[in-house]
């Protein structure tokens, strides 16, 4: 299969950037979207040009490092799919793709397709934990029995890979989706009732201080996440961020 | 190269006195403190942020120590544990069915074939159910039963349940556990994160690591990071064999550096090849992916037993549904009765090799075999009729039921398998073949997780502790956080306690100068080359090396030969590498070849340790010893040592030391699974 790539090239967060073309040839469709760049830069390497960066790391969908805007749509075109699970017999031959990075002021570029997602660290710092030291001794594991029903909703939601997608493909850049599905995670579980409330205040805030938009309640982000949070996740959390203001928590 | 070890040295791993039951307890009521408030002047560096070095950090840091992490994803949260799929295994007997710490010690001492120490496995195993309460306590989401109680399966190599898990993504959620822990000090100011930044030396003053070099992977800035104690958890080197399951990102570059810098390799030759990814598909392949061990719970291995059937099969004319029971061979149920599916890893690899060697691999490139999940189908979907009280069920509805359960266990897993090859694996069986997993060798620590270097601590997959010649599944994720959030933390204050008065380590010796003037000497080496060749190239062709002379089966005359041919390779590369690019920008291609030189060096050492170790064990196979059943034949006599290796300059010409196994607790006994 031969493809022309129009990708996005920006050599640094403030340099300018922009769209170039290349030609590349030989894919075959059992490769990964990510082998057919690495095909790519190996053309580009022997042409003594600078190579595309672009994060990656375990390429089998569970890492979140990997985030290409591919034609229009965050991780390309299949639903529940990451970049290094897109395969290339997801496109036709001869067909042209448009490959660019996430977009959003809260991600700035760090070169090419490669973007700073620092800001997700520092909302989790925030409060997306249980405060429980390792050095003491925690209750026995089954102490605390946890229907079967909410240990299951809080691991689908615990399954967020980080990835930004959601705040890729949000018209307002908000990081919701993400946000409410660690949010929703320790609401479900008994172990994260002492600190509910105080918690989604706390990440809430975060998420303002680091740029992201508002929520308008479009769901695409529920659309394009890799891993199918849902919006569920952001009613869960708007309730208890509407509570957590009432009780003044 | 010389052919005898210069002079070996036996190595004192300082194991406390006392009975194996005792000795933690015990070691950990007589080793030194430091104080609370002296632990506040102490700085300490985790390089790597994996389920070991996350849990160190946090530990360490909620201790009051001040903690600098370090890793090159872009956040602590992508370590390459998060990749984990089927589970971590706990000494928990939740399922009454009669283990125990004694059972896991046990199982972890068989399943490594005898070369691992004693003392460290049992402390594992009595570490191991303080862990499960720990994650939890922390919001991990297990798996749980309809009584709300935590649910368990089986791995390989051992007949108990005791194996806790989140669904196909119980690294990921063990690793947001550690990582939370972690965000949580990083939000207290008690660890300073360094994300997208890579080790490039560790720098020790007077006999002691008081620091590294580290890179900015974003700004190319070489820096300098004293600390009083140095800890990596850096993981496994996998990807020396180039396709691997691991992670592309996975190295060994911290703990060759270290090695380099005096800390012996120990055993580095001892892989793990997993018999169950799914098999490689064409020359630009990146990489392997596991199809979790969890699903040898459910599926069966098999191969045709007729030639002609292989055939139709390779040639598209019969479809493997096709091939009734009586000409199938599943190989394992037959070859080891007891165990059969669930025989360890390099067991269940070896025997793979076996069928296909003989021809009846059932891809076209002849190297791929069956896991079945038709029969775990049926027999779920007949239970689940009864539970829902159908009367006689159509084999359509059975079908439909057992999919649904089989859906719920392994869905993610069945979804990867489908997103890959395009089969449906719910209705045709999956096709599967070994590769690499995971490296049982690694950095040598003694009891106390320190290694050669005073002040030097290896942690998780890279260092070679607890796995001895072969690892059983989900124990990695266990000495992981075992090692990050319960033996660390303590043993390392032993050390420290003679460090309250030493003050802050200061950035400005001259080890620390000339140091970081060798790492930027080759950054610029590098990017100067006037090579024509792309650092892919060298890896592709590194890792067919090591594949073929020291993957899953290794003889000598192969193993000399690799030895010269990574030889003639680094040479290669020194010539006629090609790295584009400037060292003060974001440059994965800079990253990769500082990498690949040190994958490179650390092969041809592979491969001499393999030649020393004149006997088969756990997933080291020589050919020249196994029995007339082509089982692994171990040298009890010669070879129950842990051979750990001092850098000399030329790896293959590394001087070979030993640590003598001495088992008090367990008989020495040949493994069978049969
Ligand atoms: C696909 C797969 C599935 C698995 N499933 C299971 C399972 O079900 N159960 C089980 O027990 N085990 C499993 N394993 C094995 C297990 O996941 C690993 O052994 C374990 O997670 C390793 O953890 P670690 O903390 O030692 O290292 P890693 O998680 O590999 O972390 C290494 C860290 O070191 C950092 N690092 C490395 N080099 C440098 C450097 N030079 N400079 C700076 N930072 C550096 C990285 O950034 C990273 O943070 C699996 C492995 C694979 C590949
Ligand atoms: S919610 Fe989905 S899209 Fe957003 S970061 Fe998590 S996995 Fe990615
Ligand atoms: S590379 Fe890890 S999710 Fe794509």
């Amino acid at each position: 299969m031969d493809f022309t790539l129009k990708i996005w090239r920006q050599e640094g967060p403030q340099e300018e950037g922009r769209m170039e073309t290349y030609p590349v040839t030989g894919i075959t469709h059992d490769m990964s979207f990510l082998e057919m760049m690495d095909v790519l830069n190996d053309q580009l390497i022997r042409d003594g040009q600078d190579p595309v960066a672009f994060d990656h790391d375990c390429r089998e969908g569970i890492c979140g490092m990997c985030s290409m805007f591919i034609n229009g749509e965050a991780h390309g075109p299949n639903r529940k799919t990451t970049t290094c699970q897109l395969h290339m017999r997801s496109f036709k031959d001869g067909e042209t793709i448009y490959i660019e990075p996430w977009r959003a002021a809260a991600f700035p570029v760090v070169k090419d397709l490669a973007v700073d997602r620092s800001a997700f660290d520092r909302i989790i710092q925030s409060g997306g934990y249980v405060s429980v030291n390792s050095s003491g001794n925690p209750l026995d594991a089954n102490a605390i029995p946890v229907p079967k029903d909410d240990a299951d909703e809080a691991f689908n939601a615990a399954t967020c890979i980080g990835c930004g997608a959601c705040v890729a493909t949000c018209k307002n850049a908000s990081a919701m989706l993400f946000v409410s599905a660690k949010v929703s995670q320790f609401a479900l579980l008994p172990q994260g009732q002492p600190e509910r409330m105080s918690r989604v205040q706390r990440m809430v805030d975060q998420m303002d201080k680091e740029g992201f938009g508002n929520c308008t309640n479009t769901g695409a982000c529920e659309v394009e996440c890799p891993k199918g949070i849902s919006l569920d996740n952001i009613a869960r959390m708007n309730r208890d961020y509407l509570k957590s203001q009432v009780t003044g928590e | 190269m010389t052919e005898m070890p210069k002079h070996s040295v036996a190595l004192d791993a300082k194991i406390p006195e006392g009975p194996l039951a005792d000795k933690w307890t015990h070691h950990k009521n007589s080793i030194r403190l430091v104080n609370p408030a002296n632990k506040r002047l102490i700085d300490v560096i985790v390089v790597g942020t994996g389920l070991a070095g996350s849990s160190a950090a946090a530990s360490l840091a909620e201790m009051g120590y001040n903690v600098k992490a370090f890793c090159f994803q872009d956040s602590p949260r992508r370590a390459h544990s998060i990749a984990a799929q089927g589970g971590i295994n706990a000494a928990k007997n939740y399922q009454n069915d009669g283990d125990s710490v004694y059972r896991l010690f046990y199982d972890t001492i068989k399943g490594g074939d005898y070369r691992s120490r004693e003392a460290n496995v049992y402390r594992l195993a009595e570490v191991s159910a303080n862990i499960i309460d720990q994650c939890v306590s922390q919001g991990v989401p297990f798996a749980r039963d309809y009584g709300g109680l935590l649910d368990n399966r089986s791995f390989g190599g051992v007949q108990v349940s005791r194996t806790f898990y989140a669904k196909g993504q119980t690294g990921q959620q063990l690793l947001l556990g550690a990582y939370s822990a972690l965000s949580r000090q990083i939000s207290k100011g008690k660890v300073t994160m360094y994300n997208r930044h890579e080790l490039m030396d560790v720098v020790t003053v007077d006999g002691k690591a008081r620091g590294i070099i580290a890179r900015n992977l974003v700004t190319g800035e070489v820096e300098r990071h004293g600390a009083h104690a140095v800890v990596l958890c850096s993981g496994g080197y996998g990807n020396v064999f180039y396709l691997s399951t691991n992670a592309m990102g996975s190295n060994v570059s911290a703990a060759w550096k270290a090695h380099k810098k005096g800390a012996f390799m120990a055993n580095p030759s001892y892989t793990q090849i997993h018999p169950t990814c799914i098999p490689v598909s064409g020359h630009y392949q990146s990489k392997l992916t596991l199809m979790s061990e969890s699903l040898r719970n459910d599926g069966r291995i098999w191969v045709p037993k007729e030639q002609a059937d292989v055939d139709a099969l390779r040639n598209g004319s019969m479809r493997p549904t096709d091939i009734p029971e009586d000409r199938r061979d599943y190989y394992l149920e037959r070859r080891y009765p007891a165990f059969g599916n669930l025989v360890p890893r390099d067991v269940a690899s070896r025997a793979a090799k076996e069928r296909c060697d003989a021809g009846f691999g059932v891809n076209e490139a002849g190297e791929a075999v069956f896991l079945d999940y038709a029969s775990a189908i049926e027999r779920y979907g007949k239970t689940e009729a009864n539970v829902q009280g159908i009367q006689a069920p159509s084999a359509e509805k059975i079908r439909e039921l057992g999919e649904a359960v089989v859906r719920a266990k392994y869905g993610n897993l069945f979804q990867m398998y489908e997103q890959i090859t395009a089969d449906n694996p719910y209705k045709t069986p999956m096709r599967i073949y070994p590769a690499v997993h995971y490296t049982m060798g690694g950095l040598w620590v003694d009891y106390n997780l320190q290694t050669t270097i005073p002040g030097l601590y290896a942690c998780g997959e890279a260092n070679f502790s607890d796995h001895g010649a072969n690892r059983l599944g989900a124990s990695a994720l266990m000495q992981g956080l075992a090692d990050g959030y319960f033996v660390l933390p303590y043993t390392i204050g032993d050390y420290l306690a003679d460090d309250i008065r030493t003050g802050a380590i200061s950035t400005d010796a001259p080890e620390f100068a000339a140091a970081e003037q060798a790492v930027r000497d080759r950054i610029a080496g590098l990017l100067g080359n006037n090579g024509k060749t792309p650092v892919d190239d060298f890896h592709r062709r590194l890792g067919r090396i090591m594949w073929n002379e020291c993957g899953m089966s290794r003889n000598e005359k192969g193993l000399t030969q690799a030895i010269a041919d990574i030889q003639d390779l680094r040479a290669e590369f020194e010539k006629e590498v090609c790295v584009p690019g400037r060292p003060d920008r974001f440059n994965p291609e800079l990253d990769k070849a500082g990498r690949v030189s040190d994958l490179m060096e650390l092969g041809e050492l592979m491969c001499k340790d393999a030649l020393e170790r004149k006997e088969s064990c756990g997933g080291h196979f020589r050919e020249e010893y196994q029995t007339p059943e082509g089982e692994a034949l171990r040298d009890d006599k010669g070879h129950a040592h842990v051979s750990a290796w001092a850098h000399t300059g030329v790896p293959a010409e590394a001087t070979h030391h030993k640590e003598e196994l001495t088992f008090e607790n367990v008989e020495l006994k040949t493994r069978s699974y049969k």
